[in-house]
Order: C-alpha cells, then sequence, then structure tokens
C-alpha cells in the first residue's frame, strides 16, 4: 500500500532522495595526522593543515580511502578506480580555507542499491547514487559572547563520507527503513559508528510532491535533521506543506529549509537567489586517487558478513521467522550475542528470551547487550534447563530474574533457591488430594458441570507446589482426580 | 563573454573584496580583456582529446596512514587569530 496525500485535486505522491553524512572511524584525519578521536579540548585535534595556514598542503589518510570502499561493497555500489577531489568554495567560519575538499563529478563509489524491508513484509529496493568522500567543517559556538562565536576546528578535516540516494523513496515510512539500514550496514562494516543524536551520522532530505505519473515536482531541501524520527516528520510536514501551496495556487520554490524539532514545522533557511555558488574545482593540491585491483579485491576478501546476508542465514540456519530475524540483526553485537546463546541450543527459544526477557531486563537497568548481566551461555543452558524438563517455563522467569540480579549460572541459581521442577507423580498427587480435600464445595461445583472451575484448581495446585509442579503432569492429574 | 557590472559586483561578493562603485568601470573593463585573452583558447581544437584532471596523471596520490603524527599545538594555531579566548578562535557572530 503506498503513501498518498488525498488532495482536492487528487492524490499526491511524495519523492525523497536523502543525502546522509557518515563520520568515517579513523584515528586520523581525512588529509592530516591530527585526532579524528570525539571529545577533545577545543582545537587541541588541529594541524596546520586543517587551521588553513599557507603553503600546508593535504595528504589523504589511507585508511579513510578503505573504509568508503568497503562502505561502496555494502552498498552494492561500483568502486571507481579513479575519483578526482574538488574544492567546493564557500566562506563560513567553520571552514578555514574557504572551501571544503570534497569529490563532484569522479566520486569514490557510485550505482549501488540497498533493499529495505517494510512493516507490511514489502521489500523496497532504493537506489544510491554515490559515495563520496570529504571533510568535515568546524564547530561553531554561538552562545558563549554577546558579540562573537567561539570557533573550534577539532572536527574540521575529519573524514566524511557522502551518501546520496536516488529519489526512490515515496513514503516517511521508507525513509527511516532507508535510515535504519543504512545505518546496520555502516556499523556492521564499523566504517561509522551511525550515531545520529552525536552527530557522526548526517542527514538531509530533498522532498517533493506530484500526481502518480507525472514528473517531478520542485524540490526543497531540508538540512541536518539529527534523528530518524525527525527525519520522517520533517518529510511528512513538508510534503503537506507542499501538496497544501500547490493546491492553493502557489508554487513550491527550490530553497533550503530547516526542520525545528520542538514545533515539527519546517522554514525557510536560504532561498534560491541566496544560494550559493559552490564553484567546484580539482584540488590542485590532489592528484586523481588511483585504486589497484589489489587493494578492491582485498578489501572485498575482508568483507564482513553484512545485515541481509546475516538474516538470511538466521532464517535458514536457525528457524527464525523474518521479524525474528529482522529484530536480532538490527545491531551487530545482539546479533553475535544470539549466535554465541543459541549455538547448541534451541535457537527459536533463545531467539525468543532475548527479545522478550533480556530487551525488557536490559532497557530497565539502561544497559546495552554487551554490559549483560546474563552471558549469552548461561541463557543458553536456562533455554536447555527447561527443554528437558528440569524447569517449568514460568519458573524460568524467576530463575532470569535471578541471572539478572545475581549474574549466576542457572544451575546455580536452581540448585540454591531450590527451584528444580517437581515430575514425580505421587508428590504432585499429594499436592492434588489436598487441595481437593480442602475444597469440597468446588470440587461438587466442578463435578455437576462448572468446568470453568479446573483452571481454578489449576492455580491453586500449582500455588501448593510452590510454582515447581511440571504444568502438563499437573492438569492431566488434576483432571483424572476431579473427575474422579 | 561579456562581463557587466553586474557580474562584477556578484564576483566580488564570492571572492568577499570589496569593489568601490568609482572603481566598477576600471574592473569590468579590466576584467573583459583578461577574459578575451583566456578565451583564445577557445581557439584550439580539443575534439578526441581526453580532458587531463591533473598535470601529473600518471602519479599516485601520496598517502598517509592512519595515525596520529599531529595536533595538540593549539598555542601555535591560534597565535596569530586576530581574536581569541580560552583556546578559541573568536569571530564575529555569525548565525545561519
Amino acid at each position: 500500500m503506498s503513501y498518498i496525500i488525498k488532495g482536492e485535486t487528487g492524490d499526491w505522491e511524495i519523492v525523497v532522495g536523502l543525502e546522509v553524512h557518515c563520520e568515517v572511524i579513523s584515528k586520523a584525519k581525512l588529509f592530516s595526522g591530527a585526532s579524528a578521536t570525539f571529545g577533545g579540548e577545543a582545537n587541541t585535534q588541529v594541524s596546520f593543515v586543517d587551521a588553513g595556514f599557507p603553503g600546508m598542503l593535504p595528504v589523504i589518510n589511507h585508511e579513510c580511502v578503505e573504509q568508503a570502499i568497503k562502505t561502496g561493497f555494502g552498498l552494492n555500489a561500483t568502486i571507481n578506480k579513479k575519483s578526482i577531489f574538488a574544492r567546493k568554495n564557500y566562506y563560513y567560519a567553520d571552514l578555514p580555507n574557504g572551501y571544503q575538499i570534497s569529490q563532484s563529478d569522479h566520486p569514490i563509489v557510485s550505482d549501488g542499491y540497498i533493499d529495505v524491508d517494510l512493516e507490511n513484509g514489502e521489500t523496497r529496493r532504493i537506489g544510491i547514487e554515490r559515495l563520496h568522500l570529504e571533510q568535515d567543517a568546524g564547530k561553531l559556538m554561538h552562545d558563549q559572547h554577546p558579540s562573537k562565536s567561539f570557533v573550534d576546528l577539532n572536527r574540521a578535516g575529519v573524514a566524511l563520507m557522502e551518501i546520496v540516494s536516488r529519489p526512490d523513496i515515496r513514503s516517511p515510512e521508507e525513509a527511516g527503513a532507508y535510515l535504519r539500514k543504512l545505518r546496520s550496514i555502516v556499523r556492521y562494516i564499523g566504517s561509522c559508528d551511525g550515531n545520529m543524536d552525536e552527530g557522526s551520522m548526517r542527514c538531509d532530505a530533498n522532498v517533493s510532491v506530484r500526481h502518480p505519473g507525472e514528473p517531478f515536482g520542485t524540490r526543497a531541501e531540508i538540512k541536518n535533521v539529527n534523528s530518524i524520527r525527525f527525519v520522517m516528520q520533517a518529510i511528512e510536514y513538508e510534503a503537506k506543506r507542499q501538496v497544501e501551496l500547490l493546491e492553493e495556487g502557489g508554487k513550491v520554490v527550490q530553497e533550503t529549509r530547516k526542520f525545528d524539532s520542538t514545533t515539527g514545522v519546517t522554514k525557510t533557511m536560504r532561498s534560491k537567489e541566496t544560494a550559493v555558488d559552490y564553484r567546484y574545482f580539482y584540488d590542485p593540491d590532489l592528484i586523481p586517487l588511483r585504486l589497484t585491483d589489489e587493494l578492491i579485491e582485498r578489501l572485498h576478501k575482508e568483507m564482513p558478513e553484512l545485515p541481509d546476508a546475516m538474516k538470511k542465514r538466521f532464517i535458514e540456519n536457525y528457524g527464525l521467522t523474518a521479524y525474528d530475524a529482522d529484530q536480532l540483526i538490527m545491531e551487530k553485537d545482539i546479533a553475535t550475542y544470539f549466535e554465541k546463546a543459541a549455538k547448541g541450543h534451541d535457537a527459536k527459544k533463545v531467539a525468543n528470551y532475548i527479545m522478550g526477557d533480556l530487551f525488557g531486563a536490559l532497557n530497565k537497568l539502561g544497559k546495552s547487550i554487551n554490559e549483560s548481566p546474563v552471558s549469552p551461555e548461561n541463557l543458553g543452558r536456562m533455554v536447555d534447563l527447561i527443554n528437558d524438563g528440569t524447569i517449568s517455563s514460568r519458573i524460568a522467569k524467576d530463575v532470569f530474574q535471578f541471572m539478572i540480579d545475581e549474574g549466576k549460572t542457572p544451575d546455580e541459581i536452581v540448585n540454591e533457591k531450590g527451584l528444580k521442577q517437581v515430575s514425580d507423580t505421587s508428590a504432585i498427587e499429594k499436592i492434588i488430594d489436598e487441595v481437593i480435600a480442602n475444597n469440597p464445595d468446588k470440587v461438587a461445583e466442578f463435578r455437576s458441570g462448572k468446568d470453568k472451575l479446573l483452571g481454578w484448581f489449576v492455580g491453586q495446585t500449582m500455588k501448593a507446589s510452590q510454582g515447581k509442579a511440571n504444568p502438563a503432569m499437573l492438569n492431566e492429574l488434576l483432571r483424572k482426580k476431579l473427575v474422579g | 563573454m561579456a562581463i557587466d557590472k553586474e557580474m562584477v559586483k556578484r564576483l566580488g561578493i564570492l571572492s568577499r573584496l570589496r569593489i568601490p562603485d568609482e572603481n566598477m568601470d576600471e574592473m569590468v573593463n579590466e576584467l573583459t580583456k583578461i577574459i578575451g585573452w583566456v578565451d583564445q583558447l577557445n581557439d584550439v581544437n580539443t575534439d578526441n582529446i581526453i580532458p587531463m584532471n591533473s598535470v601529473v596523471e600518471d602519479m599516485n596520490l601520496p598517502e598517509r596512514v592512519d595515525q596520529v603524527t599531529d595536533g595538540n599545538i593549539r598555542d601555535d594555531v591560534i597565535k596569530n587569530a586576530p581574536d581569541q579566548m580560552d583556546g578559541y578562535f573568536l569571530v564575529p557572530k555569525v548565525v545561519e
């Protein structure tokens, strides 16, 4: 079911293309030897190259090139053996050179795609136009002084991968799914940490609307949205704004807009008249970047398993549903935890405990999967104890909680707390007999046809056994005794 | 290529140069001459010639290994700044 805005002049379709900036994981910057780590004291991670001193020359960091190539593979894209760096000229206080070194008509990666899964089970293929390498800018602070802005160049020159999608996205949901998929790919590859709230992944959205079948409308670009949810909200708002404008007889102008997350509204930032003229030209300081076949082949061989392949494998090898596989592969650390826990155990049940009890507990504790008090081995073992009848799934809930609180193995907990399931017929019968003896009136009611009371008896007997009675046996024995 | 006052004004804005009105005619004149001279290049037949992206096409781009070898020179970096405070460069307030 496609996303449609119902207007007075008919149905409107939205067309979205996303530009995502991913900060590359590397020790040093793209063209200098200064540290690319986040969070240093102001201007301590700045070399003369980054500060734009006269006569300083950029020298490219090989690691950033490798990261871009690997990400290119992750996007099913073409790796271009020759790419060229160009200067994108504009004046702003966060850009000491007066230009950003970027790539224009010869990017390092082009023509790829990623498949995104939607909630209704459909898969949509979103084209990737290009990925290019460029420098990040510095940081400005405007609130420190009445008439001055403070400039910190620590981030200036850190490598970015700009990943540009084709205008293939047709709904806010698809935009969200695309960003989540992209984030999980760069995280699996280890080329970007994908944290939008810390700014290491940032998104610009190009939005236009049209009646289905018509040519593309004029687009507006929404700059620098910093969460997936906000991107979705911004697109939804902007598309509605454009439809209303067009239906009132107005025109969409090509412009840059800003999304205000507190009001949920987009506003004009720069109109086309004041649009900057970047005057791209090849950077005379840098000759073309040429990649050897050996390098490309080596990196191809070194590619880790990516989310799509892992999902397929989880479904085939572990018998998981597509939905469950999706939950587990979303983050690499969760997938790794699952595989450790599932190894040699009932994988489906392990998956259920991870997505249910474990996620719930971690959420409450505010911990990540890597900080889980329950080790994957212990979780797998607990599932074994359920499956071989040592504990019931009801008791497993308690065992699990003890594992969370005390970090012990399930065997230790079961022994220490005496939680072993009672599967001994005579022991269970003894408890049942007591319950029956204590409740003659209820027994009479049951025997006179009030079947529903069976549930009540099950509850009472289970309680009397302190939850330890084997539920299947208890049910069967109870029914027999009651029917008499 | 025709150079007029509008274009000179725009070039001035783009390159952050203040061009006083009284110099405008002279600027237009000079730039027109310069462009006219460079325009001679258009007389050269470049059909079937692959454009070069650099004058050293057959060389490889020198690369560095991913190691932190620079930085921690804050005092040197901001020493020449017209204005500074607490290790920051200070610029007239800009809000975009």
